[in-house]
C-alpha cells in the first residue's frame, strides 16, 4: 500500500511540473499566449455558446442530434453490419486482381493513425477530470452514435471523390458537398459549403491537428526532462515536421506510421494490464461510470457536465461527423462506396468504444481522481473547474500520473507514445488541411508551400500556449468543421441510404462475391 | 502442339536469365510451354501514410507498366525468340502463394526458379521464395543457380 502511494507520488510529482510548464507560461510563451488566446476568443465563445435558456452548448448538441439522426436513419446500420465491416477489412471481399491497391485495412489504418492519439490520452483525462467518470458513459454513447455518422460521410468521401489522371486523388468534405449537392439541386449552397468547411479544415487542422498536439507533446517532454519554455520544443518539430512535408523527408513518416499502430497495441496492452491488476475495483469502475453518468457524484454540473464533457471529448477523439475521416478514407479502391462506409464504422468503436474507455478505466481505478473519504463524492476544486487531482494535473498530465502509479516506468514509454502520437497526428492533419487550402487556392507548389509554412509555424505557438487557450480554439476548430459537414450530410444521406438498400440487396443474391 | 507447361517464377533480377534461359531450353527440348509468373511483393495489411494512399493507383498503374516493359515483355520476346510458346502474367502479393496458385490454375507440371542468393535477415529467418516454393510446390521444383 505504501509502495503504491509511493509511486503515485512521484508520479504525480513528475506530472506536477509538466502541468506548471503548462500554466505559468513564461518570456516569448506569454506573448504569443496572450495574442492568440485573445484573437481566438470569439470564434471560440461562437462556437460553444449556450443552446437558448439552457448551459448546453449548441455545437454538442448538433453532434448528437446528427449521430442520432443517423442512426436511426440508417437502422443502427452501425450494429447491424458490424461482422460484415470486420469481414471487408479482413479482405473476405476484396478481388484478388486488385491486389496492389489501397485496401479496406490500410484506409482504416491511416485514418486511425490520425485519430488515435492525444485525444484518447489527454482528451479523455480531461473529460473525466471536468466531468466526471460518468463522463466516460457519454464518451461511449457518442462513440457508438458517431460510428453512424461516420459511415455516412466516408461512403460519400469515395462517392464523390476526384480523381486525376496520375491516378491520384482527392476527396473529402469539400468534394461531396459542392458535387453531392449539386446533384441534389442545390449547387449553389453546395459551393458555399465546401468552401466554408475548407476554411473550418484548415483551422482543425491548426488547431487540433497542430497545436493540441504540440501542446501536448511538450507537457510530456517537460514531465520527463523538467520545465523548459515551449517554445524550443515547438521550434525542433516544427523542424520535424517542416522535413517531413516540406523537405519530403518520407522515411520519417513512413517510420511513423509503422511505430504508431505498435504504440497503440501497446498502450492498450498496458491499459489492459492495469486494469487486470485492479481487477477487484472493476466493478466499482463501472459502477462510479454508470452512477455519475446521471447523478454527477459531486461534480459541479452533474449529469449535463458529465454528458458535455463526454460528447466533445468523444467528438474530438474519433472525429464522427467531422468529415476529416472522409478525407483519408476516399483514397481506397472499390467498386462500392458503400463499403468504405462499413470499414469505417469500426473507427469510432476502436478510438472511442475501447481505447478512451481504457483510458478512463485506468484514470478512475488507480484513484487519481480525489475522492472525499467522508462522502464518497469526488473534491471539486472550484478554482481550476474541474475534480482535485493527485498532484493537482490534468490532460496529459494526469493520464502519465494515472499509470504511472500502477507501473512507475510507463510514463517514460507514455512520453513516447505521445511524441509519436503527436507526429503521426500532424502529419494526417497536414495532410487533411492541405486538402482543404488547396481546394480554396488551387494546386500548385506555391500554394502548398504556403500552408505547410503557416503549418509549421502553428507547431512552435502551440508547443508555447497554456493548455487551455489551445483546447478551445482546437475544440472550436474541430466543431466548425461538424457544423458545416453535417448540414451537408442531412442533404445526401438519402444518396447513401439508396446506396446502402442497394448493396444489401446484392449482398443477400450474392452478386457481390465473397472471394474467401 | 504443346501438351505441358512450365512455369518460371521470374524475378527480373539481372541473374534471372539463368532460370530463364534454362526453362526455355528444357521447354524446347519437350515441347512445352511457358508461363511467366512475376510477383511484385504487397500486403493488404501494410501500412500507408495519407500521401502513399492518395497516390497508391497511380503508383500501381506506373509499377505495372514498368514491369511488363522492363522484366516480361523483353522474356517473353526472348522466349519467342526461341520458338518456344510463352504467356506473361503479373501479380501483387505474396510470391510463393501467388505462384503455387498460377501453377494450379495452368495446370502447369514443373516450375523454375533461380536462387536469388539472398542473404538478408528476412530471408534467413522465414525463409526464400527458392526454399518456400521447394517446400511447399505440388509439382516438381527446379532450383536454376
Amino acid at each position: 500500500m505504501f509502495q503504491k502511494t509511493f509511486i503515485l507520488a512521484i508520479a504525480a510529482t513528475l506530472a506536477a511540473r509538466a502541468a506548471q510548464a503548462q500554466n505559468a507560461p513564461q518570456g516569448i510563451d506569454a506573448t504569443i499566449n496572450a495574442a492568440v488566446g485573445a484573437a481566438t476568443g470569439p470564434f471560440v465563445n461562437f462556437i460553444f455558446s449556450p443552446f437558448p435558456g439552457t448551459s448546453f452548448p449548441w455545437i454538442v448538441l448538433w453532434l448528437v442530434v446528427a449521430a442520432t439522426i443517423f442512426t436511426l436513419y440508417f437502422g443502427f446500420v452501425q450494429f447491424r453490419s458490424f461482422p460484415h465491416s470486420i469481414a471487408l477489412v479482413s479482405g473476405k471481399y476484396s478481388d484478388p486482381d486488385d491486389a496492389g491497391e489501397v485496401s479496406h485495412f490500410q484506409a482504416l489504418a491511416t485514418a486511425l493513425s490520425g485519430t488515435v492519439g492525444l485525444g484518447n490520452i489527454a482528451g479523455v483525462a480531461v473529460a473525466v477530470s471536468i466531468g466526471g467518470p460518468g463522463a466516460t458513459f457519454w464518451m461511449v454513447l457518442a462513440g457508438l452514435m458517431g460510428m453512424a455518422s461516420k459511415f455516412t460521410e466516408c461512403t460519400l468521401g469515395v462517392k464523390y471523390r476526384n480523381e486525376y489522371p496520375d491516378g491520384s486523388v482527392s476527396g473529402g468534405p469539400m468534394y461531396y458537398l459542392k458535387k453531392g449537392l449539386a446533384e441534389r439541386g442545390f449547387a449553389g449552397l453546395g459551393k458555399g459549403l465546401a468552401i466554408l468547411f475548407s476554411i473550418f479544415c484548415v483551422l482543425g487542422a491548426l488547431g487540433g491537428g497542430n497545436m493540441f498536439q504540440a501542446n501536448q507533446a511538450h507537457a510530456q517532454i517537460t514531465n520527463i526532462v523538467g520545465d523548459y519554455p515551449g517554445w524550443i520544443t515547438g521550434v525542433i518539430f516544427a523542424a520535424i515536421v517542416f522535413s517531413v512535408i516540406v523537405g519530403g523527408l518520407k522515411s520519417i513518416a513512413r517510420v511513423t506510421e509503422k511505430v504508431v499502430p505498435f504504440m497503440g497495441v501497446l498502450y492498450v496492452g498496458t491499459a489492459l494490464v492495469i486494469i487486470l491488476m485492479n481487477a477487484d475495483q472493476i466493478g466499482w469502475a463501472f459502477g462510479q461510470i454508470f452512477s455519475g453518468a446521471f447523478t454527477g457524484l459531486g461534480i459541479a454540473g452533474g449529469l449535463v457536465g458529465a454528458l458535455i464533457q463526454g460528447f466533445k471529448r468523444a467528438a474530438f477523439s474519433n472525429e464522427a461527423g467531422v468529415g476529416s475521416a472522409a478525407i483519408a478514407h476516399s483514397a481506397v479502391r472499390t467498386k462500392e462506396p458503400i463499403t468504405e462506409g462499413y470499414v469505417s464504422l469500426l473507427e469510432p468503436f476502436i478510438d472511442t468504444v475501447v481505447i478512451c474507455t481504457m483510458t478512463a478505466l485506468v484514470i478512475v481505478i488507480t484513484g487519481v481522481l480525489q475522492i472525499d473519504p467522508d462522502t464518497g463524492m469526488y473534491i471539486w476544486d472550484a478554482e481550476q473547474g474541474r475534480v482535485a487531482t493527485v498532484g493537482n494535473v490534468s490532460g496529459v498530465a494526469l493520464t502519465s500520473a494515472a499509470f504511472g502509479s500502477a507501473l512507475a516506468f510507463f510514463p517514460y514509454v507514455l512520453a513516447l507514445a505521445v511524441i509519436l502520437f503527436a507526429f503521426s497526428t500532424m502529419i494526417s492533419w497536414s495532410y487533411y488541411g492541405l486538402k482543404a487550402w488547396t481546394y480554396m487556392f488551387g494546386e500548385g507548389r506555391a500554394q502548398e508551400l504556403s500552408f505547410k509554412i503557416v503549418f509549421c509555424i502553428f507547431v512552435v505557438i502551440g508547443a508555447a500556449m497554456n493548455l487551455g487557450p489551445v483546447i478551445d480554439f482546437s475544440d472550436a476548430a474541430i466543431f466548425a468543421m461538424a457544423l458545416v459537414n453535417i448540414f451537408g450530410l442531412y442533404f445526401l444521406m438519402p444518396i447513401v441510404k439508396a446506396e446502402m438498400v442497394s448493396y444489401q440487396a446484392r449482398l443477400k443474391t450474392g452478386e457481390i462475391k465473397r472471394y474467401s | 502442339m504443346t501438351s505441358e507447361t512450365y512455369v518460371v517464377a521470374f524475378e527480373g533480377a539481372p541473374d534471372d536469365p539463368g532460370v530463364l534461359d534454362f526453362a526455355i531450353k528444357q521447354a524446347k527440348g519437350d515441347g512445352a510451354s511457358l508461363l511467366l509468373v512475376h510477383v511484385l511483393e504487397w500486403s493488404p495489411y501494410s501500412f500507408l501514410t495519407q500521401e502513399e494512399l492518395a497516390e497508391r493507383h497511380g503508383r500501381r498503374k506506373k509499377e505495372l507498366e514498368r514491369a511488363n516493359a522492363i522484366v516480361m515483355a523483353p522474356a517473353l520476346a526472348k522466349a519467342d525468340a526461341a520458338g518456344v510458346p510463352a504467356t506473361g502474367v503479373i501479380r501483387y502479393g505474396q510470391v510463393v502463394e501467388l505462384i503455387l496458385e498460377e501453377t494450379r490454375k495452368a495446370g502447369a507440371t514443373e516450375i523454375y526458379v533461380g536462387r536469388s542468393g539472398s542473404q538478408s535477415v528476412a530471408a534467413r529467418v522465414f525463409g526464400s521464395v527458392t526454399l518456400g516454393l521447394a517446400q511447399l510446390s505440388p509439382v516438381p521444383t527446379v532450383i536454376v543457380p
